[in-house]
């Protein structure tokens, strides 16, 4: 046994060049399996987070049906009510109360239609990043105050700034004429453009009188600590709410399909050029392998010869595979590791890419996610589709017949 | 000692077959390699010229004009007189295939069970018809008929949300140029759908009279859209509109229009070069292997050679014409896999399975690679510029063997 692994250690650098060279197919590959895996993981967790923590949250509570046809009569009853007793289940983070109408806002000089959305002013930081935005003046304050707060394209479009009175006209829930003026406070600046173009936001009393919506809303919006908690907090809240069948708790999946949809196709599109590359480093083990059977068939036929069987032979062929597979994934992961590490500290910037980016909720800048999947997903598949390209030469050794391959050039 | 080329290459071609079994291995690799190159540039060829046109579409058009103010403030109060004069001259000439003048002003729709903020636009039928900008597919109703038409047309999605439909009425409102509500009620006389539920929801149509005469403009317009079914060209032929547009006027081509869309060509030529070239280095670590073997192997032959009096450049021309032959194949190989695989495609793939992500990039739900000879070309480039590159190396070692030492080696 011992002698074998010598053996086959010593015959792998019988070619220093050729090994190193196939050693270095699998290294290059390895480390930029490792990269590229870590660098999706990582813009999908941002894509997510960021998409999420926006606006949507990762759970709403909302009346059946509102979610795809967006009625306004499609309310949740004492909806504020709703939300603090929501803060009781297992697992909830933030939860806030949210309310939402088209309406035609005008200014002095202009009028634009707009979604307005009710907000708890002092629970909505806690499930959107909106309110941090602000770029002028303030965030909305009391519950009940008569303030408007507008995106910053809106704001250029209406000619509107902190301080103006916006009137709005919209109809209320039971379908009645609704109307109303209010201060400018504030201006959110998100850097999406259709936000920014159509977003404004007032405190929940307000809108539930200006609306008539009483004391309903449209659905209260949950943020939970991780990502991994949504299923089983989802889950406590349907028990929570178990007796009430007009509502639906849905997930992130649910409240933004084009978001895990966007994922895999981007997935898929991946696997793809994971598979060629694995395919091309194969084909480059399967060469060197072949080679050196090729060139030792009568090494072979004597060892043959004295006794050997095939079976011990294609063993020692495929430990020198083995260690071949092993020397790349052991360098290829140490530097993709050590690569992905680096960025996942550094950053990476992928240059001219920052529109399609910020559609997805990225920063210029993304973070690699380095763990033990992204690590050693691509290796190992490396390192098996190593193995399995030596099957072949060493399947061939069971044909040699001594003689004949002693004599063989 | 001066060995003609075709000699030279007989040499090459023939020492490129006597290990016909790693030849074929590594030929297959380049043909995988290079397959791979133009499958996935065809996939993603089809994916971005969808998305560019499908923008254009929505835009709509290659170029458009405006008011100056209006793209940063899209009030009717910044509308322009229709085309006129040297204009109008320049729209009804080539390049310009089809132009369309449109009013084009935000407003909110609503029915007596709710309302939407939406994009009006008042549009002349038989012109947007030329221009292709009109949403394809009516599924209830009819289209509007001319340019004084008194019905609207909105997305199917729009009116379930709305929870109306055909022959219902609904009123528009918008803001006229001093600034008061403008109003109307009207009747639906279309349902359209369109490729992207977005639009359904944002896009009503109605005559441009109708609008004009509603927002109180004469014959005002807000945008004027022109294609001339060139949309890679673009900024060769747009400044003459520009030109005849006068100062007053804003001419954009679409990549200024719509940045997003602007961007995509250019960085989907960028990830398709560096995809070449990543797989191409994958496989070149394999190449550069079977010429170091193909060497090692003749190091007595071609240290015999050197001294029968064959010059070190020819012994790196013939490693050099050897690696060339198998890139050469490998292409050739490859570049027909991809015709044989890409043909049966080309009516489509069925994507709807992630359609609502596909929208989020502005992409519809069937995808149609798309295989242009720019691609196959850029491939076949990558390869033999990067595959002589690689092969360099153990050519120059080859051709630097010491005759004496090579000759003694067993």
């Amino acid at each position: 046994m011992n002698v074998s692994w010598v053996l086959a250690w010593r015959n792998i650098w019988r070619h220093r060049r050729r090994t190193w060279l196939t050693v270095g197919a699998m290294v290059f590959c390895n480390v930029l399996l490792v990269f590229l895996v870590s660098l999706q993981l990582g813009s999908y967790q941002m894509m997510i987070d960021g998409s999420l923590a926006a606006y949507t949250g990762h759970i709403q509570v909302q009346r059946r049906g509102y979610h795809d046809d967006q009625h306004i009569y499609q309310s949740v009853p004492a909806v504020m009510e709703l939300a603090s007793s929501l803060r009781s289940v297992p697992g909830v983070g933030e939860v806030a109360a949210r309310a939402e109408a088209f309406a035609l806002a005008s200014s002095a000089q202009r009028s634009f239609g707009i979604l307005l959305t009710g907000v708890q002013p002092g629970y909505e930081p806690a499930v959107s990043t909106f309110p941090g935005k602000v770029r002028e003046g303030r965030y909305l304050q009391a519950d009940d105050a008569r303030e408007i707060v507008i995106g910053a394209l809106l704001a250029q479009n209406l000619k509107a700034g902190v301080g103006d009175e916006l009137t709005f006209i919209g109809s209320g829930r039971d379908g009645s004429f609704a109307a109303a003026v209010a201060t400018v406070v504030g201006i959110l600046d998100t850097g999406l453009e259709e936000v920014d173009r159509s977003m404004a936001q007032i405190p929940l009393g307000w809108f539930q009188q200006v609306f008539a919506m009483g004391d309903a809303g449209h659905s209260v919006v949950i943020r939970v600590p991780s990502l991994e908690q949504v299923g089983d907090t989802a889950a406590g809240l349907r028990a929570a709410l178990a007796g009430r069948n007009e509502l639906v708790v849905l997930d992130w999946e649910r409240l933004m399909p084009g978001l895990r949809q966007a994922i895999t196709s981007d997935m898929a599109s991946a696997w793809f050029t994971y598979g060629v590359l694995v395919l091309l480093v194969a084909f480059s083990v399967l060469n060197t392998q072949l080679m050196s059977v090729l060139e030792r068939t009568r090494e072979f036929g004597v060892m043959l010869a004295l006794g050997m069987r095939p079976a011990q032979l294609a063993r020692l062929v495929g430990m020198e595979t083995l260690m071949l597979a092993a020397l790349g994934l052991g360098l290829g992961v140490a530097g993709g590791g050590l690569l992905a590490a680096y960025l996942s500290y550094a950053g990476f910037v992928y240059p001219g890419v920052e529109e399609m980016m910020a559609r997805f909720m990225l920063g210029g800048r993304i973070y690699p996610q380095l763990s033990p999947v992204s690590l050693l997903a691509g290796p190992l598949t490396v390192f098996l589709g190593a193995l399995l390209a030596a099957l072949y030469p060493a399947l061939r050794l069971f044909r040699l017949q001594p003689v004949a391959a002693m004599r063989a050039l | 000692m001066t060995l003609p080329l075709a000699t030279l290459s007989t040499l090459a071609w023939r020492n490129l077959w006597r290990n016909h079994r790693r030849t074929l291995i590594m030929l297959i690799a380049i043909a995988i390699g290079v397959w791979a190159m133009i499958f996935t540039a065809a996939l993603s060829r089809g994916m971005t010229e969808q998305m560019v046109r499908n923008g254009l579409q929505t835009l709509p058009g290659e170029v458009q004009v405006h008011h100056r103010d209006y793209r940063r403030d899209p009030s009717v109060a910044n509308s322009m007189a229709p085309p006129a004069g040297a204009l109008l001259e320049a729209l009804d000439q080539p390049p310009v295939k089809a132009w369309a003048a449109r009013v084009r002003v935000p407003a909110v729709i609503s029915s007596e069970r709710g309302s939407r903020s939406v994009t009006l636009l008042g549009v002349d039928p038989a012109a947007e018809q030329a221009l292709g900008s009109l949403p394809e597919t009516i599924i209830e109703g009819r289209s509007l008929d001319l340019a004084d038409d008194t019905g609207i047309v909105i997305g199917a999605s729009l009116a379930r949300r709305l929870e109306t439909g055909l022959g219902k009425r609904v009123v528009i409102m918008s803001q006229d140029p001093d600034n008061d509500v403008a109003e109307r009620g009207v009747r639906v006389v279309g349902l359209y759908r369109a490729r992207l539920q977005g639009d359904e929801d944002r896009f009503v149509y109605a005559g441009r009279s109708l609008v004009q005469e509603m927002l109180g403009i004469g014959d005002a317009v807000s945008e004027i859209a022109l294609t001339a079914d060139d949309y890679r060209g673009v900024e060769g032929w747009y400044p003459q509109i520009a030109a005849a547009a006068g100062p007053e006027l804003e001419v954009l081509p679409w990549t200024e229009l719509d940045t997003f869309l602007g961007s995509i060509l250019a960085v989907q030529d960028g990830f398709t070069l560096v995809f070449m070239v990543v797989v191409f280095l994958a496989l070149s670590f394999g190449l550069v292997n079977t010429l170091v073997m193909a060497v090692f192997e003749r190091v007595r032959e071609i240290g015999l050679m050197q001294a029968l009096g064959m010059r070190p450049g020819l012994i790196l021309g013939q490693v050099m014409l050897e690696s060339l032959y198998l890139l050469c194949l490998g292409l050739l190989l490859g570049n027909l896999l991809a015709v044989a695989t890409i043909m049966p495609l080309e009516s489509g793939i069925d994507i709807s399975r992630v359609a609502q992500g596909m929208e989020m990039m502005g992409m519809s739900t069937i995808l149609y690679p798309a295989l242009h000879r720019f691609d196959m070309l850029m491939s076949t480039a990558v390869v033999i510029i990067l595959g002589l590159l690689a092969s360099i190396a153990p050519a120059w070692r080859a051709s630097r063997l010491d005759p004496v030492t090579a000759l003694n080696r067993d």
